[in-house]
């Protein structure tokens, strides 16, 4: 059994040359793993709307079919906008991703234990909800290989990460911001 | 009973505004809506689980250059509250047709708790309410609050009233509620 992933290396990973991806990252966590990975414009960090990551990747997704879009969150987050896995499911959008790191705990607030803790088996969910690919990964082998894989298509990842908090990387909150510069980054005038 | 006329009205404003996402919760009073949004090549119409799925979809369609509309019921509101919070942090534009339950002639008694809030509860959580009562006012206020959303960047509701709607018939005519 190799050592678990550490989050910080597992996102480095994922994200490390992909200046093309359009990043969404849900709230706790997953945005400061995010944010540690090295703060751009195309990155769009959530800090609160707990539950509407995999959304906001959707909606982004149609928006821009002919981008990658790459949502990052935790287990949590992901548990709590489950039903949107079955509306991206039959939306079959091929330009969507979502990474959820699972620390089976909700680190956030004082690492209960979260229900993949209980059995829940996030990748399971989704691939119930047709999405075509989905994958568990554990080991250093296995997120090289899930970072090759999401620069050629659409796919639904569970990566088991270490528990333990790590010390908070903090992007700007201020969602107006966020948000215009985003738009900015895609070419998007804004009058 | 002829078909009313402001479904396709409402339609054609979507259209004029540049619609291409309409995120709905399936919906007898916006059945034509959504008939019509999946037959548009330019409009994609994306079914959702609940509600605030939709508050996300719409900012994310924003974040990407494209304009979404969200079809609910009253009753959806409510599922709508916290994630309402994107559009107030994040000045992203929201427009949301929202037909009511539970007010005019309502059979349901369980449809009258989220009505007697749904506009409350809109304005609490800092969203613009228009209310359409008669059909002949339905096309223009659907064009204005999609002005209001997209150029001033709000969150603005439509209500469609129940009866404009008219109430959803439960039992046969003649027969005692």
């Amino acid at each position: 059994m190799s050592e678990a992933l550490d989050r910080r290396a597992v996102v480095a990973t994922l994200l490390a040359g992909r200046d093309d991806l359009l990043v969404v990252s849900g709230l706790g966590s997953a945005t400061y793993d995010v944010a540690a990975a090295g703060d751009r414009t195309e990155n769009f960090y959530l800090w609160g709307a707990m539950g509407g990551a995999a959304m906001v990747g959707l909606g982004l997704a149609l928006a821009q079919p002919t981008r990658r879009v790459l949502v990052i969150t935790g287990d949590g987050e992901m548990l709590m906008g489950m039903g949107g896995l079955a509306t991206i499911g039959a939306s079959q959008a091929e330009n969507l991703s979502i990474v959820v790191l699972d620390n089976r705990s909700f680190g956030e607030t004082g690492a209960q234990a979260s229900h993949t803790a209980h059995g829940t088996d996030l990748a399971l969910v989704a691939a119930g909800c047709g999405w075509r690919e989905t994958r568990r990964v554990a080991d250093q082998a296995g997120l090289v290989g899930l970072a090759a894989a999401l620069r050629t298509r659409a796919l639904f990842a569970v990566v088991e990460i270490a528990p333990g908090e790590k010390p908070r990387v903090l992007p700007p909150r201020h969602g107006a911001l966020l948000a215009a510069r985003f738009r900015a980054a895609l070419g998007i005038s804004d009058p | 009973m002829s078909e009313p006329a402001w479904p396709d009205e409402v339609f054609a404003v979507l259209r004029e505004a540049d619609i291409q996402q309409v995120g709905y919760v399936p919906d007898a009073g916006h059945a034509r809506l959504i008939a019509r949004a999946h037959a548009e090549p330019s409009m994609r119409a994306v079914v959702l689980t609940t509600e605030e799925e939709g508050i996300a979809l719409a900012t994310g369609a924003w974040l990407g250059g494209a304009r979404a509309v969200l079809l609910m019921q009253s009753s959806g509101v409510g599922n709508c509250i916290n994630m309402l919070s994107l559009a107030a942090n994040c000045r992203t534009p929201l427009l949301l047709l929202v037909t009511m339950r539970g007010e005019w002639g309502e059979f349901n008694p369980w449809q009258v708790p989220m009505a007697r809030a749904t506009e409350q509860v809109l304005r609490a959580a800092g969203v613009l309410v228009h209310r359409a009562d008669h059909a002949g006012e339905v096309a223009e206020m659907v064009r204005a609050a999609a002005a209001l959303a997209f150029a001033s960047r709000e969150a603005v509701a439509v209500l469609f009233s129940q009866r404009l709607i008219g109430a959803k018939v439960f039992v046969a005519a003649g027969e005692k509620l």
